[in-house]
């Protein structure tokens, strides 16, 4: 036991060393970014689910529509409110959120995530 | 004494595994199922059919004239690039071919000089039994159950082309290059395809499913009929009694949908 002093401070390095990161950004996070809505979606003021379950959810809902809609032919979604909508990403979402740039990019680059669901569904189908 | 702080331990780590795995299976339970309180169906103008099948009178469709304005609105309406000038990257959807290259198994040395020489549309031909399916590996091409339309879902295919080299009719295409440059007229209603997929004729999914004849049906002036082929009271089944039909490659068995009245 007579190098307990070195062992010491060599943990004691190590520990500084290895939370560096976490220490170094403290309170230094980017912050979450805001989305712009386009006159369209505030009028509706509710989208297709409720806006938590949207946010948190809206990557599985579209796998179910698009399941539904490819396999099965069913193209009418239904909502908790009994409200109908036509599922497509295209003609009905991209038609309320025109705004790539200012709704789905900035979250999506926030998030660090390269969704490709714009190669093939035209943005803004209406062209406002 | 040593006994009961082995027994405490014991429990004390079982408890630690059950306090740990809750949010797991929480995770787990939450997972799957349909959603909260939503539902889907089907649309009210939706149009039925066992089995989706065409039936093209080649009579009235002698000339290249005549098969234009077909061709041009299914590339209009599914955004199906047109100015590619590579044939190797050619897409096609619909198009016009010379008898010998659509009826190879027809071919006598003499044959009816008006037939031979007349224009045909090939298009994908929906078969009872298709290949392609068979062939790929993520069933991104599927034959759907309720009306017999050989589909693709674009985000499935992984661009292996094995259902190319299956389809013994050439009426799948790949997209060697991003489609979108070569695209005239967008409609900006359906997507378009990215690089590196395979695509082909959808018999008019999407037009189907909100009571609309398909896009080529439409522009025919009534040389191509549409309908149920296991109907027997629909218009293709009635022209199907009335006239001498042929296939393409019916011998390989794969039952196509598409007839031609020659």
């Amino acid at each position: 036991m007579k190098d307990k002093k070195k062992i010491l401070v060599g943990l004691a390095v190590f520990i500084a060393a290895i939370t560096f990161p976490f220490w170094y950004n403290m309170g230094k996070a980017a912050p979450a970014p805001e989305v712009e809505l386009t006159a369209k979606a505030k009028a509706a003021k509710v989208c297709v689910m409720p806006t938590a379950y949207m946010q948190a959810n809206h990557m599985q809902l579209l796998d179910v529509w698009r399941h539904k809609v490819t396999r099965n032919g069913e193209r009418m979604f239904v909502n908790a409110d009994g409200k109908m909508f036509n599922m497509s990403l295209s003609n009905t979402c991209l038609d309320c959120h025109s705004n790539y740039e200012q709704f789905c990019a900035r979250c999506h680059n926030y998030a660090s995530v390269s969704p490709y669901c714009w190669d093939c569904h035209i943005d803004n189908p209406k062209g406002e | 004494m040593n006994n009961s702080r082995r027994r405490f331990l014991q429990i004390a780590g079982v408890s630690a595994l059950g306090l740990g795995a809750k949010p797991v299976l929480d995770a787990f339970a939450a997972g799957g199922g349909e959603g909260p309180g939503f539902h889907v169906a089907r649309g009210e103008d939706a149009l039925d059919a066992k089995q989706w099948a065409m039936v093209i009178d080649t009579r009235q469709l002698q000339s290249s004239a005549d098969l234009e304005p077909i061709v041009e609105a299914c590339h209009k309406v599914h955004n199906v690039p047109t100015t590619i000038v590579n044939k190797n990257h050619e897409i096609k959807w619909i198009w016009e071919a010379h008898y010998h290259n659509a009826f190879t198994d027809k071919t006598n040395p003499f044959l009816n000089e008006s037939v031979e020489h007349r224009p045909f549309l090939l298009l994908c031909n929906h078969c009872e039994n298709p290949p392609c399916v068979r062939a790929c590996p993520t069933k991104a091409t599927f034959k759907r159950e309720r009306d017999g339309i050989v589909l693709m879902d674009f985000h499935r295919c992984i661009g292996c082309r094995f259902c190319m080299a299956a389809c013994p009719f050439g009426a799948r295409s790949f997209n060697f290059r991003d489609p979108r440059p070569f695209i005239q007229e967008t409609n900006k209603q359906f997507p378009t395809r990215a690089k590196g997929v395979v695509e082909k004729c959808n018999f008019c999914a999407e037009r189907l499913a909100v009571g609309k004849m398909p896009a080529c049906v439409e522009a025919s002036n009534g040389a191509i009929a549409f309908g149920d082929l296991y109907d027997e009271h629909s218009e293709v089944r009635e022209l199907l009694k009335e006239n001498y039909t042929i296939r393409r490659k019916q011998t390989l068995g794969t039952e196509p949908a598409v007839y031609y009245i020659v």
